[in-house]
């Protein structure tokens, strides 16, 4: 099934509801269906394959999507915010190809061989054409619906591929049609490249919710534009959340129109959870975990959950908070040893799942297994009511003496610290024990010893998990959608580390 | 038939459209309003019309799901006719609570 089809049944049935932009004078569904197949008459006449967008958030992002689409053309964002030599070189890699670009992001992007640059301005006037609007763009036969290049925290970028029936599984395996509310809006700020922007286009149109987006994301630029929009629904990375509850708390601003925040895409601090909902207790809050190889969001913690998880004294529910949910009932989940072997509740493994939103696949190089799994990298385990821990890139997983260490459990503990604002906790080369526990942590004015906080540690988890290498810091590296760049803090420290003799 | 997923099909006799989102082994032959659906870039056969035993309506984005065959299929469009599979009526996926997280 094709993801074209999902904004052809939204203009079918909701025609003159408004899908983008303010309500007064958005873009009606009809409206952004004539403008996608004129944008895809448009991009078929160019000798191009895949179609790049390098700019901000706003409504020529699902045009576009929906255009390249409509004649079957993979979409494939770029990340703006990288300096000019890499965002080339990753242009670069998408030849020959058609590139929608900011018209004032064109300078950057000049003369990379095999990419046709073309202003944003210039295709937004393409899909108002008459010309391209009666004119019909064959039938698509390719299936890439998107390329996706990863963050490429742990080396050289990645570019995923998700096809049509990737996608679409997705979103209607977990959206109902057209439920949304004529009232409802959602607040888009994750960015363009991201997974879950093009999961956000994707699933409100099917749902029927009006779109607004956030070009680029402050939190204070959020806030006001939730109260202005009245926005109902919003999705977040745990940065940004953390943001802005700090604006919200400053201001008194409590965004009464605001039903459901999801968040996802990194570790988010439980006690950032728990001061969200002690401040919006009018807002559901979902937690969604999944990857750009699974099309998004694979496992949720729903606001059910939460609010249970929070009002328990059971220690087990109440950790729930910390966990990302449950798997969708449309796809299977299971906890493996490095052996393959499937392990039970309670024992940590790598994440594997299956089913037909999973793609696991990269430009190239497909890595599904025969039988459809796909090895996720997270580490995580599941408690014996299947509610999914999950502990970081198996990567970051530290071998200390033989004994697996999971940074996320101990930066867990140190986070409850009252002095303790932000922590990472890395494996660091050791000719002892292979490797050792470091920790890099940021603190408030009371600023703790080392001791103190090893004794922390120690008092919750066991010696062998407390740190030995501490490091102070003012803040944590992370790149813009919030994910913490463990790899740059371990190389730093790594070469600060004084030479054994 | 060839009922691939992906493939798109309309009633012969209402406004009805479907997608395949399920395959199934073939042999079988989907029906609305109580005649064969046609292929969607196909032209509609004239004279035909609704059965009455058929005529309980569809509705776009349901899904419906044949237990026997294993087919399912989405409603992209929905008409006065109801689906069948050689002349077996199937009902609409029940709707279960989704977990949407966006």
């Amino acid at each position: 099934m094709h993801t074209a089809l999902l904004l052809e049944m939204a203009a079918g049935a909701l025609a003159e509801r408004t899908a983008t932009g303010p309500v007064s004078h958005g873009v009606t569904y009809a409206e952004l269906a004539a403008r996608a197949r004129a944008g895809g008459v448009w991009l078929e006449a160019r000798d191009a394959v895949t179609v790049v967008y390098i700019g901000l958030n706003g409504p020529m992002l699902p045009t576009a999507l929906f255009a390249s689409a409509e004649i079957g053309r993979p979409f494939a964002p770029l990340n703006y915010r990288l300096p000019d030599a890499e965002l080339r070189r990753l242009l670069a890699r998408t030849a020959p190809s058609i590139a929608i670009v900011d018209d004032d992001m064109l300078p950057r992007v000049e003369g990379v061989d095999g990419a046709v640059l073309v202003p944003r301005t210039a295709f937004e006037a393409a899909c108002a054409d008459p010309m391209n609007r009666q004119a019909v763009a064959p039938a698509a036969d390719h299936d890439i619906a998107v390329l996706l290049f990863t963050s490429g925290t742990t080396g050289e970028p990645k570019v995923a591929v998700l096809r049509h029936r990737h996608l679409a599984s997705y979103v209607i395996s977990t959206v109902e049609f057209m439920h949304a509310e004529e009232e409802e809006a959602t607040l888009v700020s994750v960015p363009p490249y991201h997974i879950a922007g093009i999961a956000a286009i994707l699933t409100s149109v099917y749902a029927g919710r009006r779109t607004v987006y956030l070009p680029t994301f402050t939190p204070e630029a959020w806030v006001d534009l939730a109260a202005a929009e009245r926005i109902t629904h919003a999705m977040l990375v745990p940065t940004m959340l953390g943001r802005i509850l700090t604006v919200l708390e400053a201001r008194g601003e409590k965004l009464p129109h605001l039903r459901s925040l999801s968040y996802g895409g990194g570790r988010m601090p439980q006690a950032v959870v728990e001061k969200a909902l002690a401040l919006l207790p009018h807002v559901d809050f979902v937690n969604g975990y999944g990857l750009t190889e699974t099309s998004s969001t694979v496992a949720v913690l729903t606001a059910e959950d939460h609010r249970k998880a929070i009002s328990s004294d059971d220690p087990k529910v109440r950790r729930r908070l910390g966990s990302v949910g449950r798997p969708l009932p449309s796809l299977e989940l299971e906890i493996r040893d490095p052996d393959g072997e499937v392990l039970p509740p309670g024992q940590s493994g790598e994440v594997y799942v299956r089913g037909e939103q999973i793609s696991g696949e990269y430009l190239h190089r497909k890595v599904l297994q025969d039988d459809g799994w796909f090895a996720t990298n997270d580490a995580g385990w599941m408690d014996d009511e299947g509610y999914l821990f999950v502990e970081g890139r198996l990567d970051d997983v530290i071998v200390r003496g033989g004994e697996n260490i999971s940074p996320g459990e101990i930066e867990d503990a140190l986070r409850q610290n009252p002095k303790v604002i932000d922590v990472a906790v890395f494996g660091l080369p050791d000719d002892q024990w292979g490797e050792k526990v470091a920790c890099a942590v940021v603190c408030n004015d009371g600023r703790p010893s080392a001791d103190e906080l090893a004794a922390w540690v120690k008092a919750r988890l066991r010696s062998t998990k407390t740190p030995e290498v501490w490091a102070f810091r003012d803040a944590l590296p992370y790149n813009d959608t919030g994910k913490l760049l463990r790899r740059q803090l371990k190389a730093e420290m790594t070469a600060q580390q004084p030479a054994t003799v | 038939m060839e009922l691939k997923p992906g493939s798109r099909w309309k009633s012969a006799v209402c406004d009805t459209e479907v997608v395949v989102v399920r395959a199934t082994q073939g042999g079988i032959s989907l029906e609305c309003g109580g005649h064969p659906m046609i292929a969607h870039a196909e032209g509609k056969p004239e004279g035909l019309a609704v059965a009455e035993a058929h005529a309980a309506g569809t509705q776009p984005g349901k899904r419906f799901a044949d237990d026997v065959s294993g087919l399912e299929v989405l409603c992209t469009k929905g008409g006065k006719g109801s689906l069948s599979i050689d002349g077996r009526e199937i009902g609409a996926k029940e709707a279960k609570k989704l977990p949407a997280s966006d």
